[in-house]
């Protein structure tokens, strides 16, 4: 950071100025008192007699009602040769449900106004509906339809299939995918569920049956596999007795979860060149394997992250950004999950400076091994502890901070502590948390960029081996669309 | 807020089913050197969100600087007489705060969200770099945010599927005199060409407190805000005058088609529209009829296109509001095997139906009960783009009355299946547009040909 010299008369003549005439001290920005105090949210939490546990938080303010549907059913749970076969599964669940096709179960949902989506991630299958209060007993029973009843007809597997073969297509064109693609690969390797994409791949979307849909869901789609969080202008004794109405029917079964395979840290540094030629920008990933969301360095992390790359006053994003111009924007994140997701730190960079522009990069994340200075630890942690109550503004939000409390098992004070546990960050912690998780000795980087053009430039770097890709090697052949014969 | 739901049930309702009161108290006054402001309390969470609005953007750039509005919205990032180079994000966020800006054809708005008791933090700041922003610009300042904004444009243009056609749009769509005709990033060139001198003119000419409105949402006190207001803003000076921008719609005379190469997988179609400007008479109807033609399964496009002959991939409409006058856009994505002309023979097929046949109830109902919906969603926030200081901000910009939530929802509601297709008719016509065909590398015979009428 660059700093200026205040002109000195205008230093001098700020505080008579603001005595005589109600104009404002300027001479430094204005003290501000203690901040307010965040009213966490406060989490009930019931049960059906199915043993669907169902997680309500009221919300006044606005006549709205998020319900969302977990399920413990992510693209982790995908079998062998059947990669994208959660994803799909969620992705059927609104296409028929309850004896309405597609187009008549989202006609009936749309003339509400209201919002339904389903998605799977890595762990979790997620139904989301977000409805205005004076519809919710409308819209409600077709929630129970979609989670419950779903069709899984095969015309609609096909249909679901080609869009997503599709999608894939279209992901060659576009860098930031293929960055995502090979740093995965790279961070996870192949064979492990986060090294692939949760929405799967061309083989095994291709070789999906509804039979084999029909028969994930009836495994893993069960009330005590699930929790049901609800937020919104209602009460437990509003809601209860309707969500015992739709989901009470809804038959418990023992789910057995395959065992977690671990994954090998990152090991030396290797780049991966992969050629997008013309391209006007390099993409840029630099990481390794990150924390669980369970790690006691949870809030050390926070705090860490933030100063490297998690704001827009991060070291990452000064440097690349404002400093030297390489770039739109620079960040980092650990991407936190039941097991230990990525580290990452990222930018698109202007073609001509790639090899600077990692030159910045190493600099930083060697840099943040070093001790940090007291006033960018405070900085950082008013920035993560006093913006925490954005997350609680609106209903979809709260929805899913309560997702986190379920998926990763945490206590009900999450919330009510977390200003505390940012706040008790010392820049001892920080220097331990570095060293642990932020060696760039040990790191993948990955460049989707005019290989002709940054080729020489990173090899002058010496940062350790250049394996190079094309698209094709990345992403695979171009899938045909239809299923496999 | 809770409260606003009793006093909808004492005023008697339009509509036999009017649903939710969507309103937004407010106070609004102007401070002498006439800064509008608007004060929202919402005590949900402890944050407060400052909002400002200058009443410019792309459209009141000089010929040889397009993108400067933008690339001055990057300039008031860094730095005032009061606020050294670097320090405003480093002094907001260390008050626990986060802040964006944005620029449009129309206008540039600036937002801080922030913790309530550094309310006065933001107000030091936004009034700092109104009131002193020149005292300290350098030509080296300029060459920063000059690069940067070259990034953004890279990434958001050159290195993105399809990203040129944004910047030849303008340019089909409006004649080259137009404030609109040319993209609101603007060109390298022009990017390399502006000059630190252009950056105090553009600043004495457009960003006095005058062609300004600042409005605060949050969990705040109305008189103590106003206070705090006069205190940091009132010792600004005015800026002159400024004559309106006011350009009639301006009509095509014949149907523009052109065909782009683009380093793509799939050829996509992007067939655009004159329309009527924000919340003049018109503008609702496109919303509802782009709603109608892509918004859902069901949708007119979106059903014959993806759902049943599954030759797209995606489809969309929307209608592109701006002041002076708007643009209605469809844009739709082949699958692998097909063309764009079998494409926009469906499309043109479902807008005659439109034309000649009006919408049924259900349509209509179901569009409008969407948009009501939005609305209720869009009173969550305080802070941030859409949130409810940005939405005091632009309906006061765009219709002079921050209160013209509950009218804006009016707009859709008492609309009748006949006036959409009756603007249909009239503003969805077939010798006056722009076609825009993206194909792949060496495949234009993938490209929407003219078709003879």
């Amino acid at each position: 950071m660059k700093t200026r010299t205040l002109p000195s008369i205008m230093a001098l003549l700020a505080p008579f100025a603001a005595a005589l005439s109600q104009v404002p001290d300027r001479s430094q920005p204005p003290a501000i008192g203690p901040p307010p105090e965040m009213k966490a949210p406060s989490v009930e939490r019931l049960w059906l007699k199915n043993g669907l546990q169902i997680i309500l938080v009221e919300k006044h303010d606005v006549p709205l009602v998020q319900i969302n549907l977990q399920v413990m059913a992510g693209s982790v749970l995908d079998t062998k040769g059947n990669f994208g076969l959660a994803s799909m599964t969620a992705d059927l669940l609104d296409e028929g449900a309850g004896g309405r096709d597609a187009l008549e179960l989202a006609d009936a949902i749309d003339y509400l106004g209201a919002n339904l989506s389903t998605r799977a991630g890595y762990h979790t299958s997620v139904i989301s509906l977000n409805t205005p209060l004076r519809q919710l007993d409308a819209a409600l029973p077709l929630l129970a339809d979609v989670a419950l009843k779903p069709a899984f007809a095969t015309a609609d597997l096909d249909r679901k299939r080609d869009e997503r073969l599709t999608a894939m297509i279209q992901a060659r064109d576009e860098a930031r995918s293929i960055a995502s693609v090979q740093f995965n690969k790279a961070i996870f390797g192949k064979g492990h569920p986060y090294g692939r994409s949760a929405s799967g791949n061309a083989a095994g979307l291709k070789a999906l049956t509804a039979k084999k849909i029909g028969k994930f869901y009836n495994k893993y789609y069960r009330p005590n596999n699930a929790a049901l969080i609800v937020v919104g202008d209602i009460t437990a004794d509003e809601i209860m007795p309707q969500l015992e109405r739709y989901f009470g029917s809804w038959k418990k079964k023992r789910v057995k979860t395959p065992k977690w395979t671990d994954v090998s840290q990152v090991r030396g540094r290797t780049i991966y060149l992969v050629d997008k030629p013309g391209a006007a920008q390099s993409e840029i990933r630099i990481g390794r394997v990150g924390v669980p969301r369970n790690t006691v360095d949870y809030y050390n992390l926070a705090v860490l992250n933030t100063i490297l790359g998690g704001a827009f006053t991060s070291r990452l994003n000064q440097n690349l950004r404002e400093e030297h111009g390489y770039s739109y924007g620079a960040r980092s994140s650990f991407n936190m999950r039941p097991h230990a997701g990525p580290f990452t730190a990222s930018a698109a960079v202007q073609t001509d400076v790639t090899d600077k522009a990692l030159t910045e990069f190493m600099k930083e994340l060697n840099g943040i091994l070093e001790e940090v200075p007291a006033e960018e630890l405070s900085k950082s942690q008013n920035y993560v502890a006093l913006g925490y109550p954005a997350n609680f503004q609106t209903v979809a939000r709260v929805a899913s901070q309560l997702q986190n409390l379920v998926l990763y098992n945490l206590p009900d004070e999450t919330f009510s502590r977390y200003a505390e546990g940012i706040y008790e960050v010392t820049s001892r912690d920080l220097m331990e948390a570095a060293a642990k998780y932020i060696d760039t000795g040990n790191m993948a980087i990955i460049v989707v960029g005019d290989r002709q053009a940054v080729e020489e430039g990173i090899q002058a770097l010496n940062l350790g081996t250049i394996v190079y890709l094309t698209i094709e090697e990345v992403m695979g052949p171009v899938p045909t669309l239809g299923a496999s014969k | 807020m809770k409260p606003l739901l009793t006093i909808a049930m004492l005023v008697v309702p339009l509509l036999p089913d009017s649903g939710d009161d969507i309103s937004v108290p407010y106070t609004q006054f102007k401070l002498d050197n006439g800064l509008n402001v608007i004060i929202h309390e919402d005590h949900t969470t402890p944050l407060v969100s400052v909002n400002i609005w200058y009443h410019v953007g792309s459209a009141r750039e000089e010929p040889g600087r397009t993108g400067f509005a933008h690339l001055f919205e990057h300039i008031m990032f860094e730095g005032s007489a009061h606020v050294p180079e670097g320090m405003f994000d480093i002094w907001l966020e260390g008050a626990g705060g986060v802040s964006n800006g944005s620029t449009t054809e129309d206008r540039t708005n600036y937002w801080e969200n922030l913790p309530s008791n550094a309310l006065e933090m933001a107000l030091f700041l936004e009034s700092d770099r109104m009131g002193f922003l020149l005292e300290v610009v350098s030509p080296e300042q300029v060459d920063g945010q000059r690069d940067v904004v070259k990034n953004e444009r890279r990434q958001s243009y050159e290195n993105r599927p399809y990203g040129s056609v944004w910047e030849k749009f303008p340019g089909l769509m409006y004649p080259p005199d137009h404030p609109y005709s040319w993209p609101v990033i603007g060109s390298m060139a022009d990017l390399s060409a502006a000059s630190h001198a252009d950056v105090t003119n553009f600043f004495k000419r457009y960003y006095g407190p005058n062609n300004a409105s600042l409005s605060i949402a949050g969990d705040v006190d109305v008189e103590e805000v106003r206070r705090l207001v006069n205190k940091w803003f009132g010792e600004i000076p005015s800026g002159p005058k400024l004559p309106e921008l006011n350009v009639p719609m301006p009509i095509l005379s014949e149907e523009k088609r052109l065909v782009l190469e683009d380093k793509v997988q799939l050829p996509r179609l992007y067939m655009a529209w004159h329309t009527p400007g924000y919340f003049k008479a018109g503008d609702a109807e496109m919303d509802i009829l782009a709603s109608i033609l892509a918004d859902g399964k069901n949708s007119r496009l979106y059903k014959r296109l993806v759902f049943d002959m599954q030759i797209a991939q995606d489809v969309n409409a929307f209608q592109a509001s701006q002041k002076m006058s708007s643009a209605f856009i469809i844009i739709a994505t082949a699958r692998g095997g097909h063309t764009l002309s079998e494409l926009e023979a469906v499309i043109q097929e479902e807008i005659d139906k439109l034309v000649s046949d009006a919408p049924t109830d259900r349509e209509l109902a179901r569009a409008v009960n969407q948009f009501e919906a939005q609305f209720l969603r869009r009173l969550e926030r305080p802070g941030s783009f859409g949130g409810k200081a940005d939405l005091l901000n632009s309906y006061y910009f765009y219709t002079g009355d921050p209160g013209y939530f509950a009218k804006d929802l009016e707009r859709y509601k008492r609309m009748i299946p006949a006036e959409v297709s009756a603007s249909a008719k009239q503003y969805l016509k077939r010798d006056a547009r722009v076609i825009i065909s993206v194909v792949p590398e060496g495949k234009p015979e993938l490209a929407a040909k003219e078709v003879s009428p």
